[in-house]
């Protein structure tokens, strides 16, 4: 029967696995941010009457929803640090991996972001939009001052939703070796041979959290439909 | 300036292979990789979401319980559990089983399961929802047909709601996809590691990740296909599906 030994926990353990939460949470909110507003963005324009706009926004969203999220990281970790050092002339030594993953990850997000706000925005009922436009209002100012406010409510619990998938996903950038919160957790416990307790670890950090977060999806959800 | 050479995938390995062998060799554990799990994750999924449905309070709360588990910690976690964790807690002469199994078989079984549950409890939340969207007209029917519970769920609840959510659980269907490539985390050599390895190997970076990129793209266009054409075979007339 395996021994547990969650000694590994002590000494400056836990501080190490804090900053790497840190790391995790930069990530996170970046993404999240730029996700939003690149991905309001693509909304938009898929709704847009230009039909070239459209299909660029179209394009862009598939193809970033049938590629696993792995490929990309690999993509910004190996292909475009190449490409920006050669374009910038950047010294091989410059450590771009934290700029790639945040790269990769807002770009990436926008995609899933622009689906929840199309479907935001579709669930504002197209009277609305009238309205504003006959009281005068241009079509960007009706959007961002009526439409967007409403669909901003419906799809809370969306959003919250998506923010902990991403949550979840920035531990995906073990692939670059970066020392996020998992990276740190795994690292400790290869080194002290205690990957079991680490693991075990990791994950009951990454339940609590997400188990909070999706009970605030729970709370918008009911919330909403109110 | 970047050398284009798309001659580099004929180009021998050193092992006997060409670099396509490497690649399709990936695409086939990809492939392989996610239908197994799905097949697992199909079979869970719809008992645990019957689970969730059943007026025996004890177990509904286990499965949903198993359900928030499963979905509030990061696949990849799951992943390294199952692999690196779970060998040390099997009793000792299974662990070792295990442990003395070739690296491919072991890599292999330890995604298949891990994507399999993980899959498992998103399917169950869609088979729950569509249960659920039946209201109670059905079950009320069957059950004063004279139909025992089992019954009911067996020829009359499982067989509507499972066409109601078809469209749900087909993306999901292309997700179980995407998600095996979590499993070159753990060194299994499928697609997106091949991508990776070609890289490494042939310093032909673009060329290698154009292919990778294309044959997810087939392998998502051809499960959209075989979902849509499933799609149309069970529709039920008459009935809205769930989003």
């Amino acid at each position: 029967m395996y021994r547990f030994d969650f000694s590994v926990l002590g000494g400056n353990t836990l501080q190490i696995l804090a900053e790497g939460m840190l790391v995790t949470l930069r990530i996170t909110g970046t993404a999240l941010a730029a996700g939003l507003v690149l991905g309001a963005l693509l909304a938009v324009m898929r709704g847009s009457r230009s039909r070239s706009l459209a299909w660029i926004a179209a394009a862009y969203v598939n193809l970033f929803r049938s590629v696993p999220l792995v490929m990309v990281l690999l993509w910004f970790f190996l292909v475009v640090p190449q490409f920006l050092q050669g374009a910038l002339g950047l010294s091989p030594t410059t450590d771009v991996r934290m700029a790639s993953a945040l790269v990769a990850f807002s770009l990436f997000e926008a995609a899933y972001f622009a689906e929840i706000v199309r479907a935001g925005i579709a669930s504002v009922p197209g009277g609305q939009m009238d309205a504003a436009r006959a009281l005068g209002m241009p079509c960007l100012q009706a959007m961002r001052l009526v439409v967007l406010p409403q669909a901003l409510r419906n799809m809370a619990p969306m959003i919250v939703t998506q923010a902990m998938v991403l949550f979840q996903d920035t531990a995906l950038v073990y692939v670059s070796a970066l020392a996020d919160f998992f990276g740190r957790a795994y690292g400790i416990g290869e080194r002290s041979g205690r990957i079991v307790e680490m693991l075990l670890f990791a994950g009951a950090v990454y339940f609590a959290i997400c188990f909070a977060l999706s009970l605030l999806a729970r709370g918008l959800r009911s919330r909403a439909q109110r | 300036m970047y050398h284009w050479n798309w001659g580099v995938f004929f180009a021998p390995t050193g092992t006997g292979d060409t670099y396509l062998g490497w690649l399709l060799s990936g695409f086939g554990l990809t492939v392989a990789l996610g239908l197994v799990a799905w097949v697992i994750a199909l079979v869970l999924g719809i008992g645990v979401g019957v689970a969730r449905t059943l007026p025996q309070r004890p177990v509904s709360i286990l499965a949903a319980a198993y359900v928030e588990l499963l979905r509030d910690i990061p696949l990849m976690v799951q992943l390294f559990t199952f692999y690196f964790v779970v060998p040390e807690l099997l009793p000792a002469e299974m662990g070792m089983r295990v442990k003395r199994m070739n690296p491919l078989a072991q890599q292999f079984l330890a995604a298949a399961i891990c994507l399999g549950l993980y899959t498992s409890a998103r399917i169950a939340e869609q088979v729950r929802a569509g249960i659920g969207s039946l209201a109670s007209g059905p079950r009320n029917s069957a059950l004063a047909l004279g139909l025992t519970l089992p019954q009911a769920y067996r020829h009359v609840l499982l067989p509507l709601a499972l066409r109601i959510i078809m469209p749900p659980l087909s993306s999901e269907f292309m997700t179980v996809f995407k998600n095996s490539a979590v499993a070159s985390m753990i060194g299994l050599l499928e697609l997106a590691a091949q991508g990776r390895q070609l890289v490494d190997y042939t310093s032909q970076p673009y060329e290698a990740f154009i292919a990778v990129t294309a044959l997810y793209l087939v392998l998502n266009m051809s499960a959209l296909r075989v979902m849509r054409w499933v799609e149309a075979r069970t529709r039920v007339p008459g009935f809205a599906t769930v989003k």
